[in-house]
């Protein structure tokens, strides 16, 4: 009986259109790995260049996490447990590299270090050019760091500081408070950043191709790209995925139980904060460092190439560039937006195991390295719908896909802060369900649909890796124009592109400030 | 066996006047689990207003739910006005059952104004008249001029107020009152369940209210059904349920009592109070409730043959005084006018004012006398 509601067509259609798009090219790609000649593996898995890029992966993503958590855990404790001024300043320099994609930070640290790079040229500072691990490990931590930011961040506000001063009434000196109880507290806010950082260092591909380094998603574009044989991509695609798989376990594994430690939202109370006399220097020179190469180095580098190359030759270009970014993105949004209302509605107001379960399929799809799942769905529309492969509509279905977790967030949360009974109250007034749910609850949740259709949109606009491997011929994105220009060192002619993508990011931080402010 | 004939007046009504009927009403959320509403059967009289009165997690909102249509039972039939809303083989979904609801929280609508949210529900009535109609209807609780008002710009009581305006408006064939005073301050709590149950009374409705705050059932409702577990224990006016508790739970569910555990022969029994007359018959073992104020105090040499006990407890509350006193090792709470002159440590007599109520020694379980 319950079913019967979860059968009409306006939850069963979307919720079909999501498993199969998520699920099947994924089931596809098993499908056509497992074809393989059982002799072959050797050559495919079993081989040193497995261990190799095993290694630098995980290498990696450790490094990531390790560099991210020194950044991002002082930044943390200063902006929420101290008494610094300008602290609002401080979170927003937080946050704000996030408006830097990592492939961008890649052009930035390629197009300013070396003795053809911007500090050589303006400054006469030559410094080797990064690539390689070093390089990719900077450009990966200063632009996810803010993902462990924010989180700790929300977990130092929610701390509740009568727990610190029973612990300190128990004779503990700050040492041992912060290592006792303080830290313990932190874990799932370390555990949530760690989550979404490894996701993006798996993910990644723009940072790890342009720096050289030979990563799974390093791999696997040299394999599509150079010598194309697709058992081989469709293995390393697995073991990826398989790799993003543990990580999910992993984190699942430390989460369980965990929740139930937290403390309840009672009272709000602040901790008292601590002075900071002398060490408030420490303090600032710490956030400007973060600040100058996370944000304003990137910042001036595109500037100075900007003015070097005398940009205004290429607005041309640039504007074919954006009307293709947008003529995906903008679709994609929408139908994002559409597929994840209804998705959304049912996880808040019928839970039940297959409404859950169609939510981690949603997440299952952002999960996804976007390499691996742009390569299934080659994989399935080459074999299902030719006619598919290399279209916009693939291109605009893969996005939306893929984007779909981050529009159920905002359509959700509008949809906790909805009362459920006006559905009722308009029902018992004489409408049907959906009328009833147009009448009441739809106008309530038009902020939250514009920010998932805010967040889908600036996300693609800026996806390369998507659209690296899906778009059409001739379709260039901003985001390959970047990313084309910067590996062939053509730093000048990347600038505009750049420049671009970072008013995008910008916006989309925005957005997501203004929505994470009013929550 | 319990005495039916306190109720017989209600027999008397003719089928033709029930609105709403009720008969073996069962659901279950968790097929495993227990019914959360088990094998209910009540009516409704045209014009009535009707409580379900029972402790949270009792079944009553499930009740009002099933009514309503929200909720699918898994047996047994809701008929309204001779019209089977729900049965084996039928379901007639909320937005055609004509029923209005009033929610604990109101659900008014936060995007549209206060007249906006009671021409939601007008869709029937011809266009022209509609406005009218939403006018005068919000006239009717006492908020004329507050048409063009939002929701949240009103206070609990008047949101309170347009929300029975909205369901009062459509004209529905029986209104359903969910908790509707739980989220007011006691003071307005009062004065709101005097206005709304005048202007019910006045269209006629006929009204089934859920709630768990007994004072609030007592004066709000003609007919009390008090529940437990799922199932009814007993129904009846005000004054039956509060006078004549049929079982252990329902006198102690409706206010504070004596418990006595007595030998009863015939209309007498004797009880740690001496002697007591019995509401009815009964032998043996029976358990005996006697309401505080069914209570007296006398002085110990007024000559009378009840028992001596000692006050250890007074406590005046201006209208009343309330005194604890001990005797023969149990305590009994008993409620006096506010000029009885006993202070703690004084000895005294206790005599019932009134014959005892004999206790059920089972839950009735489904039997119910309507």
């Amino acid at each position: 009986m319950r079913y019967r509601r979860l059968l009409r067509w306006y939850f069963l259609v979307p919720a079909l259109l999501v498993t199969a798009g998520v699920g099947v090219p994924l089931v596809y790609l098993l499908l056509r790995a497992f074809e393989v000649e059982w002799s072959q593996l050797d050559d495919f898995v079993f081989r040193a260049r497995t261990l190799v890029l095993l290694a630098n992966t995980v290498l990696l993503a450790v490094g990531v996490l390790v560099l991210d958590v020194l950044i991002a855990f002082p930044l943390a404790w200063i902006t929420t447990r101290t008494d610094v001024g300008g602290r609002r300043l401080l979170t927003l320099l937080g946050v704000l590299p996030l408006a830097i994609p990592g492939y961008v930070m890649a052009y930035a640290l390629l197009a300013s270090t070396g003795s053809y790079g911007t500090l050589a040229r303006v400054f006469g500072l030559e410094i080797p050019r990064l690539s390689g691990y070093v390089g990719a490990l900077l450009a990966l931590s200063l632009y996810t760091f803010p993902y462990f930011f924010l989180n700790l961040r929300t977990a130092f506000l929610g701390l509740d500081p009568s727990l610190e001063e029973s612990a300190r009434s128990f004779g503990y000196g700050t040492g041992a408070v912060l290592g006792r109880v303080v830290l313990p507290q932190l874990r799932p806010a370390f555990y949530a950043g760690a989550l979404l950082v490894g996701l993006h260092v798996l993910g990644d591909f723009g940072v790890v191709s342009l720096m050289r380094f030979e990563t799974f998603s390093y791999a696997l574009y040299l394999q599509y790209t150079a010598a194309y044989d697709r058992l081989y991509a469709a293995w390393l695609a697995l073991m990826l995925l398989a790799l993003t798989g543990s990580v999910l376990f992993v984190e699942a594994r430390l989460l369980r139980g965990l929740l139930f430690h937290r403390t309840g939202t009672g009272a709000r109370r602040r901790a008292r904060p601590v002075a900071l006399e002398r060490g408030r220097f420490a303090a600032y020179g710490f956030a400007g460092t973060v600040a100058l190469l996370g944000v304003v180095g990137p910042a001036l580098t595109v500037g100075y190439w900007m003015v070097q190359r005398g940009a205004a030759r290429q607005w041309g270009a640039l504007g074919e560039a954006l009307g293709a970014s947008v003529l995906a993105s903008a679709p994609a949004a929408g139908v994002a937006a559409l597929l994840a209302l209804p998705l959304a509605y049912l996880s808040v107001r019928r839970p039940s195991g297959a409404t859950r379960a169609l939510e981690r399929i949603a997440y299952l799809g952002y999960a996804t390295p976007p390499l691996a799942f742009a390569l299934a769905l080659i994989f399935f529309t080459l074999r299902a719908a030719p006619f598919f492969y290399q279209t916009l509509g693939l291109l605009v279905a893969a996005y939306a896909l893929h984007f779909l977790a981050e529009a159920i967030g905002p359509i959700r949360s509008a949809l906790y802060q909805a009362p459920p009974d006006v559905e009722e109250a308009a029902r018992s007034l004489g409408r049907t369900p959906l009328r009833a749910f147009f009448a009441t609850t739809f106008p309530l949740l038009r902020r939250g649909l514009l920010v998932s259709v805010a967040f889908v949109f600036l996300s693609a606009m800026k996806e390369l890796p998507l659209t690296f491997l899906l778009s059409p011929i001739g379709f260039d994105t901003l985001a390959l124009n970047v990313w084309s220009y910067s590996n062939e060192a053509l730093f000048g002619e990347a600038a505009p592109y750049a420049l671009a993508i970072i008013a995008f990011s910008a916006a989309f931080v925005g957005v997501l400030l203004m929505n994470e402010s009013d929550a | 066996m319990f005495q039916q004939g306190t109720l017989t007046h209600h027999v008397s009504f003719s089928p033709m006047s029930l609105a709403l009927t009720v008969k073996n009403l069962t659901k279950r959320y968790d097929p495993a689990g227990p019914d959360v509403v088990a094998d209910l059967d009540f009516a409704v009289e045209e014009g009535e207003i009707f409580a379900l009165l029972g402790p949270s997690g009792c079944g009553k909102t499930t009740t009002l739910r099933l009514v309503a249509g929200f909720e699918r039972a898994e047996a047994g039939t809701v008929a309204l006005g001779g019209q089977v809303l729900e049965g084996p083989g039928r379901y007639v979904p909320p937005e055609r059952r004509g029923i209005g609801l009033v929610f604990q929280d109101y659900a008014l609508f936060p995007h549209l104004t206060v007249v906006q949210n009671v021409l939601f529900g007008l869709r029937e009535v011809p266009r022209k008249e509609r406005r009218a109609r939403a006018e005068a209807v919000l006239r009717l609780v006492g908020l004329g001029g507050y048409e063009h008002r939002r929701p949240h710009e009103l206070s609990g009581g008047q949101q309170q107020r347009v929300a029975l305006a909205r369901t009062l408006a459509p004209k529905p064939k029986l209104i359903l009152l969910d908790e509707p005073f739980s989220n007011l301050d006691a003071l307005l709590r009062q004065a709101t369940r005097q206005e709304i149950r005048q202007v019910l009374k006045r269209e006629g409705m006929t009204t089934v209210l859920v709630t768990h705050d007994q004072e609030e059932a007592l004066s709000f409702a003609d007919r009390v059904a008090v529940m437990r577990n799922g199932r009814i224990e007993q129904v009846g006016t005000p004054e039956e349920v509060y006078y004549q508790p049929r079982t252990l739970f329902v006198a102690q569910f409706l206010g504070r009592t004596n418990l006595l555990l007595s030998e009863a022969k015939g209309r007498k029994a004797d009880t740690p109070l001496g002697t007591v007359a019995l509401n009815r018959t009964a032998t043996g073992h029976v358990l005996l409730s006697l309401r505080p104020e069914h209570l007296t105090l006398d002085a110990p040499d007024a000559g009378s043959a009840h028992p001596l006990g000692k006050v250890i407890a007074r406590e005046f509350k201006g209208h009343d005084i309330t005194y604890r006193v001990a005797l023969d090792g149990s305590e009994y709470l008993v409620h006096t006018h506010n000029r009885m002159p006993y202070h703690p440590g004084d000895a005294v007599r206790v005599r019932p004012l009134e014959p005892a109520v004999v206790l059920e020694s089972q839950p009735a379980g489904k039997r119910v006398d309507v």
